[in-house]
C-alpha cells in the first residue's frame, strides 16, 4: 500500500536536485567559510550564490538576506532584534492573533520584558482587516508583524494592503511568509515589508536552513553574538550544506511556481468539492478562495481528529489536525479559536496539506478511505449521537 | 506514542454501544476539552451483568473506556468500585504522560454509573464530588463559577464544568 503523505505545512520532501547539490558540501567543501584559505573561499562563494537565489526569488536585493537555522529563530530574531533596537523610541508591537506560536510566544516574551503587544483580531475566515491595522497604530508602534499566510487554516493575508498602510505610517513591517514563500509569489517590494521570514524546508529545501529580508536601512539587533558572520547579526558557523541545499530549492521554487500553483490547486479543488458528497456535517475552514493552494482544512463534527488521524496512517494516510490531543500542550489551536470555531468543532479538524508528488489518486484514496473512519468513530461518539437525536 | 494494548482497544474498542433500559449511567468530560465517555451498566445481583460505552475523543480515551469496561464486566459493584484511573493506565501498559490527565476518565465514568445505580435503586445519598473545571484555551483550573478564564480572560462555556 502507498503511502499518501499530505502533511507538507509539518515537512517537505528534499527536492533531488537539492540533496544532489548539498552532498559535496559534506564530504569536500567541509571548509569553513570564515576561512582564509582556498577550502574557505570554496565555501563562503557557495553561500554567497545561495544568497543571491533567495534575493532573487523573493525580489531583495542579496545583501538584504540574512541566513538563520530556522523559520522560528528568523520570526525571534525579527521581533526581538527590532524591539531591542527601537525600545528608546516606542514600546508597543501589534500582531494577529493567528500568528506561529514563534511569533506569538515571541511576542509574549518581549510582554514579560515590559514590551506593549497588541494582538488584532482576525473574521471568521482568518482575515486582518487592513482598517483595524490603521487604527491600532499608536506613535509607540515600533513594529507590526501579520503572517502572510496561515498554514492550518491556509488563509491568506492582505499584506499589500497592510505594507502600505505601515509604509505611510513609517512604521516598521514584518511578515512570516514561512508558509508562502515557495508555493505562491512572494515579492518584498510588492509587499512593502521591511521584514520577512521563510524557510528552506517550505519548499523542497533541506531542515536547519532559513533566512530573514531586513530591508536595507533598517535597524536591527542580532540575538547571537560571536563572530561576524551574516554581518555580525547571526554568529556562529554558517550550516553550508544546508545553505546550498536553500539555494537550489528557491531557484527551483522561482522556475515552478506557476507549476505548482495549477497541481495544487487541482487537489485542492478535487478534495473541497468531493468530500462533502461522502461525509455529511463538516465545515470547511479559511477563506474560500483567497488560500495556499493544496490547503484543505475541515472541522469533521462531533469526532475527535486524533482518533481519525490514527485511523488514516494506518491506512497510509498521513494527515494532521488541530485537535488539542494532538499538540503536546493540549490545548486546542489558538488559530481555531481567534477565527471564532468552538473549541468543540476544532477538536475533529484535519488539515491536509498536498504537495508536488501527490496525485489526484492520493486524493481519491483520501475521499476512499476517510468516510469509513468518520463512521466508525461517529458510531461510537455520544456527541453525536446527542446530535442527531437533537436533529430528528 | 501508543502502547500495543491501547492500540489494540483503540481498534477494536469492546463493549461499545448504549443501554436503552440502563440501571446506571455516568457521563464525565465535554468536547470542549477534547474528550467525553458515557458509561451504562446493567446490574444483575449485585454484579455488573452489561456494560456499555460510548466516547469522543483521542486514540487514548477510547482504548481507555474500552478495557474499563472489559474490567468491570462481571465484577460486583464493589470490586468494581475499587477501579481506579491508575489501574486503568496501568492494564493499558502505560498512558503518554500528557495523555494521563486529560484522557484517563473511564474509571470516573464507571464511578458515576455504578454511583447513578445506586442512588436509583438502593436510594444512597451519594456525595458530590468537588468538580473542577479548567479553561480551555489555557488550562488553568478555574473556580466552577467562572464565566471568564481567570488567566487568559477567554470566555468559558457553562458546559464546561466537570471534574477531571
Amino acid at each position: 500500500m502507498p503511502l499518501v503523505y499530505a502533511d507538507h505545512v509539518a515537512a517537505m520532501p528534499l527536492h533531488p536536485k537539492v540533496y544532489e547539490a548539498m552532498v559535496p558540501y559534506f564530504n569536500d567543501f567541509y571548509g569553513n567559510p570564515s576561512s582564509i584559505h582556498d577550502s574557505g573561499e570554496k565555501a563562503r562563494t557557495a553561500i554567497e550564490e545561495a544568497r543571491g537565489k533567495i534575493a532573487r526569488l523573493v525580489g531583495s536585493q542579496d545583501e538584504e538576506i540574512y541566513f538563520t537555522s530556522c523559520g522560528t529563530e528568523s520570526n525571534n530574531l525579527a521581533l526581538k532584534g527590532v524591539a531591542l533596537a527601537h525600545q528608546t523610541r516606542g514600546k508597543e508591537i501589534i500582531i494577529s492573533g493567528i500568528e506561529h506560536f514563534s511569533i506569538m510566544h515571541t511576542a509574549n516574551a518581549l510582554e514579560r520584558a515590559g514590551f506593549n503587544v497588541i494582538r488584532l483580531p482576525v473574521d471568521q475566515h482568518g482575515l486582518v482587516d487592513p482598517a483595524v491595522v490603521e487604527k491600532a497604530i499608536t506613535p509607540q508602534t515600533i513594529l507590526i508583524s501579520i503572517m502572510h499566510s496561515n498554514p492550518e487554516v491556509g488563509t491568506i493575508e492582505p499584506i499589500a494592503e497592510i505594507g502600505k498602510i505601515t509604509r505611510a505610517k513609517n512604521v516598521l513591517f514584518h511578515s512570516d511568509a514561512v508558509s508562502s514563500v515557495g508555493t505562491i509569489p512572494v515579492d518584498v517590494k510588492q509587499l512593502n515589508v521591511d521584514l520577512l521570514s521563510l524557510s528552506a524546508g517550505q519548499f523542497y529545501g533541506p531542515k536547519g536552513a532559513a533566512a530573514l529580508f531586513i530591508r536595507k536601512g533598517v535597524r536591527i539587533l542580532p540575538l547571537l553574538d560571536g563572530g561576524i558572520q551574516e554581518r555580525g547579526l547571526r554568529a556562529g558557523t554558517e550550516n553550508v550544506p544546508a545553505i546550498v541545499g536553500m539555494g537550489v530549492a528557491a531557484d527551483l521554487a522561482r522556475e515552478e511556481i506557476p507549476q505548482r500553483l495549477s497541481h495544487l490547486k487541482k487537489l485542492q479543488v478535487k478534495l473541497t468539492e468531493e468530500l462533502p458528497g461522502r461525509i455529511p456535517y463538516l465545515r470547511f475552514l479559511g477563506h474560500p478562495t483567497q488560500r495556499l493552494p493544496g490547503n484543505v482544512s475541515v472541522a469533521v463534527e462531533y469526532i475527535e481528529g486524533e482518533a481519525m488521524l490514527l485511523f488514516m496512517d494506518m491506512e497510509g494516510i498521513q494527515i494532521s489536525s488541530g485537535s488539542a490531543c494532538i499538540s503536546r500542550s493540549l490545548k486546542v489551536s489558538h488559530v481555531m479559536l481567534a477565527m471564532g470555531v468552538d473549541a468543540a468543532t476544532a477538536q475533529g479538524s484535519l488539515l491536509f496539506s498536498f504537495g508536488m508528488q501527490n496525485t489526484l489518486a492520493d486524493v481519491d484514496r483520501i475521499l476512499e478511505t476517510l468516510p469509513p473512519v468518520v463512521e466508525r468513530l461517529r458510531n461510537i461518539s455520544p456527541v453525536y449521537r446527542k446530535a442527531m437525536a437533537k436533529k430528528t | 506514542m501508543y502502547s500495543e494494548t491501547v492500540m489494540d482497544h483503540f481498534k477494536n474498542p469492546r463493549n461499545v454501544g448504549t443501554i436503552e433500559d440502563a440501571d446506571g449511567m455516568g457521563e464525565v468530560g465535554n468536547p470542549v476539552c477534547g474528550d467525553m465517555m458515557t458509561f451504562y451498566i446493567k446490574v444483575k445481583n449485585n454484579l455488573i451483568d452489561d456494560i456499555k460505552f460510548q466516547t469522543f475523543g483521542c486514540g487514548a480515551a477510547i482504548a481507555v473506556s474500552s478495557i474499563v469496561s472489559d474490567m468491570a464486566k462481571g465484577k460486583t459493584l464493589e470490586e468494581a468500585s475499587k477501579i481506579t484511573n491508575k489501574m486503568v493506565a496501568e492494564a493499558l501498559e502505560g498512558l503518554p504522560k500528557q495523555k494521563l490527565h486529560c484522557s484517563n476518565l473511564g474509571a470516573d465514568a464507571l464511578q458515576k454509573a455504578i454511583q447513578d445505580y445506586r442512588q436509583k435503586k438502593e436510594g444512597t445519598v451519594s456525595r458530590p464530588e468537588a468538580k473542577k473545571c479548567y479553561c480551555p484555551v489555557c488550562d488553568l483550573e478555574n473556580p466552577m463559577e467562572a464565566g471568564f478564564c481567570t488567566g487568559c480572560g477567554k470566555e468559558i462555556p457553562d458546559e464546561h464544568a466537570h471534574g477531571h
